[in-house]
């Protein structure tokens, strides 16, 4: 059913820290490499060493630039599927191929249902949402399902591929429907933000925006250097003679 | 948005179809349009072939084309679905009309029940074709209170000028069609014009800054995620020069609006035969403008996604 369930038990999603995140595109690739195997595989590749390779990735890693009245800086910035409150994705779908489950709120697609309009990938703001042009379905961010309930696997690495991937722990993992959860504690210290919430997805994802600029950073817009003015004395008369 | 041409012309020629039959529903049931088997015949095979066109064209854009049967499922909460069980429903209704008026030569009782239940069905299916692209909040330019409206009026439009020109092909030319389809041809373009107004003056909340969450000053896009298009962008990236966009909407405007408008007054002053040919040219020129005023419908739209990619 592409009705959404009016609450669900817990809210898994991922918080994403832009203050630490690098930008090294670990979770891209690790993400890649799980999800190509996993629950929603293949992510098909066209054309992959060829002029115009094009293929299905869940995680894609921007980098902005940042100004403000306190300075600039570059900003590494994660994009994949926010697992969203209200997400239009399953709710414009006419097969019933998505759906929001109500036990974890991790939005997911029936591939065996999927008829391909991509009606879905146009009611996602955020670009979610990936078109699979051999398979014919679309695909999405499974936030790992088949990791974090997998009893294969050590306790520790029931995590998204994404999150057990980073080296700068900008990736954190857990229940945002918890208040007292670990991940829900660290998006109330760090004032997390959800993104376009103007348009009432309520997505369930939290990013950490940067740490504010502090005195002790550089001063990028620091005066430029003087030329060197003649002076007076023996370092003058040096210049002179140089000069002439 | 990129303006898939599967999707042009499913709108176009299934916004003419429903619109026709809506009408001939509506004044052959009554009685209005005396029931005649060959105007009949081919009245309603125009207007079922521009709706199977067009449907069957939408099927086109499809990835698994074979599972399109599901499609009739979640009417309850999605648009796309509601408009498969309404263009599929409005069949029975056009099919029983059409038996009746065209072939048993009826008008009144039954047929006119069954000829506005097909006109009801038509407007339901063009409805909620309009709500497809009315819901989607990611799209500013469709997500306004001018998107629904615009497929109705054209709708009607397309449809009654195709209506005046079967009925002048006829020669049983209807002067009150006629000024009807000349209204409507100048409703429709004031509407145009209205809604490039409005989209032209839109003040979208959705910038880099709230897409990124990164609050104040600029956020400027330094790098992409990766070097060639991805689907992201050839589906919802598609850009269009503006100079070609203002270029687009005069032929737009000349095809779709003033070409039919002027060449359905003509019609009013001329005798048979000119008077058909002036209103087949009418119906001939406002398609193909139909077809352009789409194509800018969906290249003009912008998706939140290309935020992302530093489009503005």
């Amino acid at each position: 059913m592409t009705c959404l369930p009016a609450q669900t038990e817990k809210k898994l999603g991922l918080v994403i820290d832009l203050d630490t995140c690098v930008g090294c595109q670990a979770c891209v690739t690790a993400c890649k490499e799980w999800n190509t195997g996993g629950y929603m595989a293949p992510l098909t590749d066209t054309d992959p060493y060829g002029g115009h390779a094009d293929g299905v990735w869940f995680n894609r890693v921007h980098a902005y630039e940042h100004t403000t009245e306190q300075g600039g800086r570059t900003v590494n910035f994660p994009r994949s599927c926010l697992h969203c409150e209200q997400p239009a994705c399953v709710t414009v779908c006419p097969t019933g191929a998505s759906y929001k489950r109500a036990s974890d709120g991790i939005v997911l697609v029936d591939e065996d249902k999927c008829i391909g309009c991509k009606l879905c990938s146009w009611a996602c703001p955020y670009g979610a949402r990936e078109f699979d042009t051999d398979v014919g379905v679309m695909k999405k961010c499974t936030l790992c399902v088949d990791r974090i309930y997998n009893d294969n696997l050590a306790a520790e690495d029931r995590v998204p591929a994404c999150v057990a991937a980073c080296p700068t722990s900008a990736r954190h993992f857990g229940d945002l429907g918890d208040p007292a959860s670990a991940i829900s504690q660290l998006v109330a210290a760090r004032g997390g933000v959800d993104l376009m919430p103007e348009l009432g997805y309520k997505p369930t994802n939290k990013y950490l925006p940067p740490r504010a600029h502090t005195e002790r950073s550089a001063k990028v817009d620091a005066p430029a250097l003087e030329p060197i003015k003649a002076e007076g004395g023996f370092l003058g008369w040096i210049d002179r003679m140089l000069s002439n | 948005m990129h303006p898939a041409f599967s999707v042009v012309l499913f709108t176009a020629a299934t916004g003419a179809g429903y619109g026709l039959l809506a009408l001939l529903g509506m004044l052959g049931g009554l009685g209005f349009i005396a029931a005649d088997i060959w105007l009949g015949l081919v009245g309603m095979v125009l207007a079922l072939v521009l709706i199977a066109a067009g449907l069957l064209s939408s099927t086109g854009h499809l990835g698994r084309p074979e599972r399109a049967w599901r499609a009739f499922s979640q009417w309850r909460s999605s648009w796309l679905s509601r408009e498969g069980v309404a263009s599929v429903a409005t069949f029975i209704p056009a099919a029983l009309f059409g038996i009746g008026w065209v072939f048993l030569g009826r008008s009144g009782g039954w047929v006119a029940v069954a000829g506005l239940m097909a006109a009801a069905g038509a407007v339901t299916t063009v409805c909620t074709t309009g709500m497809i692209y009315a819901s989607l909040k990611p799209i500013a330019q469709w997500h306004s209170r001018y998107t629904l409206p615009a497929y109705l009026i054209f709708a009607a439009m397309t449809g009654c000028v195709l209506l005046n020109a079967l009925l002048q092909g006829f020669s049983v030319g209807s002067t009150a069609v006629l000024t009807g389809a000349l209204l409507a041809t100048l409703g429709g373009w004031a509407w145009k014009l209205a809604t490039w107004r409005y989209n032209d003056r839109l003040d979208i909340p959705t910038t880099a800054n709230t897409a990124t969450g990164l609050a104040g000053g600029t956020v400027r896009s330094i790098e992409w995620p990766h070097t060639e298009e991805n689907y992201l962008l050839k589906e919802m990236g598609f850009r269009i020069a503006r100079k070609h966009g203002e270029k687009l909407r005069w032929i737009a405007q000349a095809l779709a609006f003033a070409a039919p408008a002027i060449l359905l007054a003509i019609a009013f002053a001329l005798p048979w035969p000119f008077a058909t040919a002036a209103s087949v040219l009418a119906a001939i020129s406002q398609f193909a403008g139909m077809l352009v005023e789409r194509w800018l419908f969906f290249a003009e739209a912008k998706h939140t996604v290309t935020l992302y990619y530093g489009r503005q």
